[in-house]
């Protein structure tokens, strides 16, 4: 009940920043924005071609945009050396870590509840497969990307190319994820194949690097 | 000198960075109770010093122990550090660092003694005039107060500041050192570092000068400073 309330206090301190200096939601939207136009224009889709490429723009779109998100988490938290507090509080490292997952979490969702509609009007899509399933997707494949995106943010935190040593070291990490996300959303678009192995190859994927992460938190914060 | 009146023991205690020795050899131990003023130039390794005992960086040799413990975790619920930075949300008025501050130390241990609540701390730092501004529009002074009340506010056994009178206004630097006074009074153990000396005389019971890494000199303004 503690953890949880610490997890909270940790959740309202981070929306709070993000509310008053919309630092990562800003620069997401215009990303993401960015990417689903300029494809649309570059490709000039039919119908039949939007539901095979969609789901790539989308996860690409998505994992660009929230590499963005993901720099800005711990970065807010070097400033004035907040970590310092951070470290020195008597709180689990890992509430610190949920609450930070949490947060991009919710900010990468409200990223695809606004692009959502724009995708479907540039592409013309209409899913063919049972498309209520991309209500499982867009969630679990948010969470692959905020985890690991998290963890690996603040592994790079104290290295000086961190911007750039973030994509190197996440992008790699985040394929099968990646792989599990675009092919299970073509699948549901195109109705072609069952998307069923890449979610539950997806779901096994979070919960191996949500635990992972929670567990090696620790560490990773008290790193020199 | 018996252990219960130790607050630090530094036993040979080096820190080296690839080629530099931040520290060398510091072999010291300290009294509770006392106010140490930790005096050298940049590069001297008064930070770094504070820094391994608030446990926020690791000896690269030798044995630290704090209030009778070298278990990091327990020691740091016992000490406030102060480091030059404000290590407070620029973006947050004084009132939500605190409470959020106050948040994580009442939900990890909710049987612990009870601390200031932040209007408090604020109150004892004199900042109860600013609760509701943005920490970000304070200015250098009422930051390093805001910061202090943050560290105050857990009612730590030891206080570790590093240069919390740097880049501050003499109005601040007087309250700061008038909340100093009374924790010294109260019997709490201080670790101050600065470069001005004069203005920490008054609540000093000992100037100790750190040269290169090592531990110079200490000059006592009070009986059983330290036993080195």
């Amino acid at each position: 009940m503690n953890y949880a309330r610490t997890v909270w206090a940790h959740l309202q301190k981070d929306l709070r920043l993000e509310w008053r200096s919309k630092d990562a939601l800003n620069g997401m939207l215009f990303f993401s924005l960015l990417v689903v136009v300029l494809f649309s224009f570059a490709f000039d889709p039919t119908m039949a071609v939007s539901r095979q490429i969609a789901g790539g723009i989308l996860w690409v779109a998505l994992l660009f945009a929230s590499v963005t998100a993901l720099n800005q988490t711990w970065t807010r938290e070097l400033r004035n050396r907040v970590l310092d507090a951070q470290r020195m509080a008597p709180s689990p490292a890992s509430a610190l870590f949920l609450s930070k997952v949490l947060a991009n979490f919710l900010f990468v969702t409200m990223i695809q509840v606004v692009l959502a509609p724009l995708f479907i009007i540039f592409y013309n899509l209409r899913a063919i497969g049972q498309g209520w399933l991309m209500l499982l997707v867009l969630p679990l494949g948010t969470l692959a990307l905020v985890v690991n995106g998290t963890f690996f943010a603040a592994l790079s935190l104290r290295t000086r190319n961190r911007e750039m040593l973030l994509p190197l070291i996440l992008f790699p990490v985040s394929v099968p994820a990646l792989l599990a996300m675009v092919q299970s959303t073509t699948a549901i678009l195109t109705g072609e194949s069952d998307p069923g192995l890449w979610i539950r190859m997806l779901s096994g994927y979070d919960i191996i690097f949500v635990t992972l992460c929670l567990l090696l938190f620790e560490t990773v914060l008290d790193a020199e | 000198m018996p252990s219960a009146t130790r607050a630090i023991h530094l036993n040979e205690v080096s820190k080296v960075y690839g080629d530099f020795a931040a520290l060398r050899k510091v072999t010291a131990e300290l009294s509770a109770g006392k106010t140490f003023v930790i005096l050298g130039q940049n590069g001297a390794g008064k930070s770094t010093l504070l820094r391994i005992l608030a446990g926020l960086i690791r000896p690269s040799f030798g044995k630290v122990t704090v209030l009778g413990s070298q278990d990091v975790a327990a020691i740091r619920r016992r000490i406030g550090y102060l480091s030059h930075d404000s290590m407070v949300y620029d973006e947050l008025t004084a009132l939500e660092n605190l409470g959020y501050a106050a948040r994580l130390y009442a939900d990890a241990d909710p049987s612990a003694e009870p601390m200031w609540k932040p209007e408090e701390a604020l109150d004892l730092v004199g900042l109860d005039a600013a609760l509701d501004r943005p920490v970000g529009k304070f200015s250098q002074g009422m930051r390093q107060r805001a910061a202090l009340a943050r560290v105050l506010m857990s009612k730590p056994e030891l206080l570790l500041l590093d240069e919390p009178f740097s880049n501050v206004d003499f109005a601040s630097s007087s309250k700061m050192l008038q909340v100093l006074g009374k924790l010294r009074a109260e019997g709490k153990t201080i670790l101050l570092t600065t470069h001005q000396p004069e203005l920490a005389r008054p609540i000093a019971d000992c100037f100790c000068t750190m040269h290169e890494g090592q531990i110079a000199a200490m000059e006592f303004f009070s009986p059983e400073g330290s036993a080195a």
